[in-house]
């Protein structure tokens, strides 16, 4: 554990950034945004540098929560990347404590004085969690998720709670049922999602780290929009305990940071077996973050021999040209560091998107069945038991989360079952077989992280299959249940800095280790790179971008199909509900039957992605 | 209150609660028990023809027909496991417990919680499913069923769906003398683990039987009745409508086990016996209580009729709210003679498939809720949960430290050569037979060891209202007893004196025989002592006796047995007392 080492033998791995730039943390505690670090420079390890200037007492951790306080305070009316900010007495009590036991040269953990920001759809004893819904709207948890605590147990501090898609539902942050993200590169811009609070907090450096939860790319997405580093967990790497489940057979926390060292000490701050979870890995855990070469060390090929396979089906069709040329970039990056860069193809790979939504809405269908205003939540007045599940549901969950649960209920109907979750599990299989091949071959597999760079808001509301198509990149990689790395690698045109473009990393099953080991030497050694916002570059930007951009409630009152959802009553308890929405939607525009036809026309017309599988 | 009042003094009417009830219906006491509960109040009294008439002129119609027909009967049980903690948290679980006192965030179903599977429920699962002669699928897994409830905190209930954790097996059973008697072999489809959901609390002056009678079915929850609940309780259910805030979670995620039996069953009383069957079998096992009144054992009970002769089935009719086993047996016969009445009334066609319940107080079935369909619970498998990977040693090892249960220590009883009667009152509680065991392990003589336990020792406990496990005396000294009576030291008198004793107090035979000085005598010499003085006593009598009064010899028999403190030996006492008495004659 960091905790246990010596600070000079952690920092001689780092010389460089503890030796040049200990000024950053002098800014940053002076409340100015790092503006003396060229933007263009490698990110360094805040974590660490945190953990120096503690342990040298040159800087106190209560003066460095309340300049992330400060600054947080600052850009948040622009931002609106958190739901709940803590109490600043509370944070300040905490980084006192921290101080306290410092100068009593007590031993503090790795985490001590890191700030972090933890999306709101994992539970935190005593604050807000709503996932990003109305129907959980003012309900505090009595417990802290696992990762949390391991957090707070490792000196951490939780300094708000990150803006959502409801319940992890999409890939915007439109869908919170509170506000709209903004992307700190570009405020006019989506910040991704469902992470995007938290990929935003950490790109505007609201905080150090935070955490998100990644269903079917919901970290790597945001992370690649916001231009910060994104890791998800291999699944059963991360306790899901205290993670309000989406789609539990999909479901990861993953972590942010803004820099792979960071991202690596966080992660191996909440891994472990936890016997709260029964899908909690007892694989041993390594120190990622302890395994990172120096770069000073560094021999002119450092990543030689490593066998880096390209994912032909995601440089393809319908992918920006501007990523593509980022990603062909990065590999010629690698190959540069010394990797074989071979182009590989994963011909299930587009079986996945269809697959991935029937799956997980199925499972959330039924994961979202206790939120019924029985027990604590909203809860409508009604005067006898129907309406009372009828309009807390109705009333509590937005238009996005509707949506999926009579997709799922539909799915798991009795007739409909075979022909949707079944033959999704089968692809499942096909698609975790074709991804063990190809890392058998390859060490690690990379593609782009989302098709585009950020989008504006409201952008793709209305064309929620395009939205959905977005999640292409990401959604493979949960099925087979894998770890993925995404950090900056280029930029494409947009905004007035150029926007961001993440490259994911796919490595082996619980292979983090050489995910955070290749992420960081490539993130170290790539040249000409802007990782700092110009959001925050220097004082009077922060000001500057009082831009208006849409509410979300205007961008909603647009959208004929989810007023209908609105308006139906809530039907996606009862098969008879499915049926008739089945046949409203029939009756509805060819564009949204398109959009779905795979999910609802059936048994009508035969699936077009699923029939032809082999052994249906 | 009234229909409450109704339900309450019969539940505690102990006939209902011992077979004995069965048997007497069965000899056309049909209503001794409703008249004495009736006869209670003056409004009870009016609901009299109502309760009364129909069951019986349904009786007697359907008499002529029901050799005609054969009723099928399939029983689904759910077995609450006596787990320390529940299945998938580690709360504790105490039937009784103030309510919500037995919860945390994962039986409570809040947000982000995760279940974790207690290995124990598992252990038990495949001890029942060993005991049932079931094949054990060693790859089997949890499935969520879906349906919305108050009492279900997550929305869906763990389960097993397709592959259950034992499949097949069958169960004997011996059914009682008074019932003819008779071995019996009844199928197994199915055992599978489950967890419990929660109650709904009614409010104190609310009565759920009242609202029953009231309101047959509120609009509103026809959607609501295709879904089956979990409750047994039909009052459950209305309660709910009116206050639905009241949900204590105490019970949600007990361990179930739900055993379905085949349809193997043709009467009452062999669908209550192989409930009772069950309950040996899970008490012998340990793996619960199997109380029905607490609701660890529940039976809910599917019948249909067809003619004799046909191999198809009727339309089945479920019943619920079966509390004991002679509601079970009521119930069935019940349901039974409907289904017949409507068949000879040419009114076959209106049995339906729909779920019944049985009324306690009026002694009938009604329809709770038509089936529309069948409801359609969403099954899929539990993602929360890894699936259940049985190993073959761990199947064997449990196979290994099975107890000898019921059946086999039946057949074991039967070899000693005693009889059914006393095989099934022996064998009926495992903690009966294991005194029993136990004291014929220490030599007792068989018959004189059953004789004890269910003569005077049964009486006791019942007097005392003692189970066998908390009467001082232990099997050891019962043997010892029995031998001493046998072996003639002490008389079978003072055997009795000090079995009292010893069921009260404890101690040994041997330090009680010793203590009170009652060893027999034995010594002809001793006797002839008394016997002597006694005659020298009695002149008088001595006299009359010879005098061809003889029947005195008995009085003093009794006065030499009293001078001897009931100590001389009989036998001996008889022979030497007639040998005087009549040694001049
Ligand atoms: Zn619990």
């Amino acid at each position: 554990m960091l905790a246990t080492l010596q600070p000079p033998r952690t920092f001689s791995r780092f010389p460089l950034y503890l030796t040049s730039r200990p000024v950053t943390l002098c800014t940053l505690a002076a409340q100015s945004p790092p503006s003396t670090s060229p933007p263009t420079q490698p990110p360094h390890s805040q974590i660490l540098s945190i953990r120096h200037s503690l342990l040298t007492r040159q800087v106190t951790a209560a003066r460095l929560a309340e300049s992330h306080i400060s600054r947080l305070r600052l850009t948040e009316p622009h931002l609106k990347s958190f739901l709940h900010v803590s109490d600043s007495d509370a944070v300040l009590r905490q980084a006192a404590l921290l101080d306290q036991r410092i100068a009593n040269g007590e031993e503090v953990g790795p985490l001590a004085g890191v700030v972090v920001g933890v999306k709101d759809n994992i539970c935190t004893a005593d604050m807000p969690s709503t996932g990003g819904s109305r129907v959980l709207e003012g309900y505090r948890p009595a417990y802290d998720a696992t990762a949390v605590r391991k957090i707070k147990e490792l000196g951490g501090i939780v300094v708000g709670k990150t803006n959502l898609d409801e319940f992890g539902m999409g890939s915007t942050t439109e869908a919170s049922a509170f506000q709209v993200t903004a992307n700190p590169w570009d405020v006019s811009r989506v910040p991704g999602g469902s992470s995007g609070g938290s990929a935003a907090a950490v790109s505007a450096r609201q905080c150090v780290v935070s955490l998100g939860s990644d269903t079917g790319g919901s970290v790597r997405q945001p992370a690649s929009f916001c231009g910060v580093v994104g890791l998800k967990p291999t699944y059963g790497r991360v306790s899901r305990f205290g993670l309000m489940a989406y789609a539990s057979s999909l479901d990861v926390i993953g972590c942010f940071g803004s820099s792979v060292t960071d991202t690596g000490i966080l992660l191996h701050a909440i891994s472990g077996h936890d016997r709260l979870d029964a899908t909690s890995s007892k694989r041993e855990v390594p120190d990622f973050a302890s395994q990172f070469a120096s770069i000073n060390l560094l021999e002119s090929k450092p990543l030689k021999g490593l066998r880096v396979g390209v994912i032909r089906e995601t440089l393809d069709e319908g992918v920006d040209t501007g990523v593509i040329s980022a990603i062909r970039g990065a590999a010629s990056h690698l190959e540069e560091l010394g990797c074989s860069i071979t182009e590989i193809s994963l011909p299930s790979f587009s079986l996945g998107l269809p697959a991935y939504y029937i799956l997980a809405s199925s499972e959330s269908s039924s994961n979202l069945s206790r939120y019924d205003g029985v027990r604590y939540g909203n809860q409508a007045v009604a005067d006898e038991l129907n309406s009372l599940y009828g309009d807390s549901r109705a009333k509590g969950f937005g238009p996005e989360v509707k949506m999926r649960i009579l997709m799922g209920t539909y799915g798991l109907s009795a007739g409909y079952y075979d022909a949707y979750y079944k033959r999704a599990q089968q692809v499942r299989t096909i698609i975790r077989k074709s991804f063990k091949t190809a890392l058998d071959e390859n060490d690690i597999l990379i593609s782009p992280a989302a098709p585009s760079a950020a989008y504006k808001i409201g952008e793709k509301i209305d064309d929620p299959l395009a939205m959905y198509a977005g999640d292409i990149m990401t959604v493979n990689v949960n099925l087979a249940g894998l770890p993925a790395l995404v950090l900056p690698c280029g930029f494409v045109e947009g905004g007035t800095a150029g926007l961001p473009v993440g490259l994911q990393m796919i490595g082996a099953a619980f292979d983090e280790e050489k995910l955070l080991k290749v992420g960081h030497i490539f993130e170290q050694t790539l040249q000409n790179c802007r990782f700092v916002p110009p959001l925050i570059e220097d004082d009077t930007a922060c000001m500057s971008f009082l831009i208006t951009f849409p509410t979300s409630s205007a961008l909603f009152a647009e959208l004929h199909f989810f007023h209908l959802m609105n308006a139906l009553p809530l039907l996606a308890t009862y098969p008879e509900g499915i049926l008739s929405l089945s046949r409203c939607l029939h009756a509805y525009p060819k564009s949204l039957l398109k959009a779905f036809g795979f999910l609802w026309a059936a048994p009508l017309v035969p699936c077009p992605f699923l029939s032809c599988l082999p052994g249906s | 209150m009234m229909a409450s009042t109704i339900f309450r003094s019969i539940q505690n009417h102990p006939l209902l609660l011992y077979p004995t009830a069965l048997f007497r219906r069965k000899n056309g006491v049909f209503y001794c028990t409703m008249k004495s509960t009736e006869a209670q109040t003056a409004t009870q009294e009016k609901q009299k023809p109502q309760i009364k008439n129909p069951p019986r002129t349904q009786t007697k119609t359907s008499d002529k027909f029901s050799k005609d027909y054969e009723a099928v009967i399939g029983i689904e049980t759910h077995v609450q496991l006596n787990t320390l903690t529940k299945a998938f948290c580690g709360c504790p679980y105490n039937y009784g417990s103030p309510p919500n006192t037995s919860v945390c965030p994962i039986c409570m179903g809040l947000p982000g919680a995760l279940p974790v599977l207690n290995s124990k429920v598992i252990e038990l699962a495949v001890k029942v499913g060993l005991a049932l002669n079931s094949k054990l699928s060693l790859n089997s897994k949890f499935d969520r069923k879906q349906y919305f409830y108050p009492d279900l905190p997550k929305g869906y209930q763990i389960s097993q769906f397709d592959i259950p954790i034992a499949s097949g097996g069958y169960i004997d059973l011996d059914l009682p003398v008074e019932f003819g008697g008779g071995h019996r072999r009844f199928g197994i489809t199915r055992v599978h683990m489950e967890e419990d959901a929660g109650k709904l609390l009614h409010s104190e002056n609310e009565s759920y039987s009242q609202e029953i009678t009231a309101s047959p079915l509120p609009k509103y929850c026809t959607t609501f009745y295709c879904i089956e609940l979990y409750s047994s309780l039909l009052s459950r259910i209305y309660i709910v409508v009116f206050t639905f805030n009241q949900v204590d979670l105490n019970r949600a995620g007990v361990p179930l086990l739900e055993i379905v039996s085949e349809p193997d069953m043709r009467t009452g009383i062999e669908a209550a016996e192989y409930a009772a069957e069950l309950q040996r079998l899970v008490r012998y096992l340990g793996v619960s209580n199997g109380n029905m009144q607490e609701g660890s054992l529940r039976c809910d009970v599917n019948v249909s009729i067809r003619p004799i002769g046909q191999a198809q089935f009727g339309t089945k009719v479920e019943i619920k709210n079966l509390n004991s086993f002679s509601s079970v047996s009521r119930a069935i016969d019940f349901e039974i003679s409907r289904q017949v009445l409507l068949h000879s009334q040419g009114q076959g066609d209106q049995i339906t498939q729909e779920t019944r319940l049985w009324e306690e107080g009026a002694q009938k079935t009604v329809t709770m809720r038509k089936k529309e369909g069948l409801a359609d619970y969403r099954y899929f498998p539990e993602p929360d949960l890894p699936g259940v990977i049985l190993t073959k040693e761990y199947v064997n090892s449990i196979r290994d430290s099975l107890p000898e249960l019921p059946e086999v220590k039946r057949r074991r009883y039967e070899k000693m050569g005693l009889s059914m009667q006393d095989i099934l009152f022996l064998a009926n509680d495992v903690n009966v037979a294991e005194f029993f065991d136990a004291t014929i392990a220490k030599g007792a003589d068989v018959k004189l060891a059953a004789n004890w336990i269910m003569g005077d020792i049964a009486a006791y406990m019942k007097n005392e209202k003692l189970t066998i496990n908390e009467i001082k005396l232990i099997p050891q000294e019962l043997a010892e007893l029995i031998a001493s009576i046998k072996g003639g030291t002490i008389s079978g008198k003072i055997g009795k004196e000090i079995l009292f004793e010893l069921l009260a107090k404890g101690g040994t035979v041997k330090g009680l025989i010793k203590e009170k000085d009652l060893v027999q005598i034995v010594d002809p010499v001793e006797i002839e002592k008394i016997v002597d003085k006694v005659l020298s006593e009695n002149p008088k009598q001595l006299e009359q006796y010879r005098g061809g009064k003889t029947k005195l010899q008995g009085y003093f028999a009794g006065q030499v047995m009293k001078l001897s403190k009931g100590k001389a030996n009989p036998g001996l006492l008889n022979k030497i007392l007639l040998e005087k008495l009549n040694a001049q004659s």
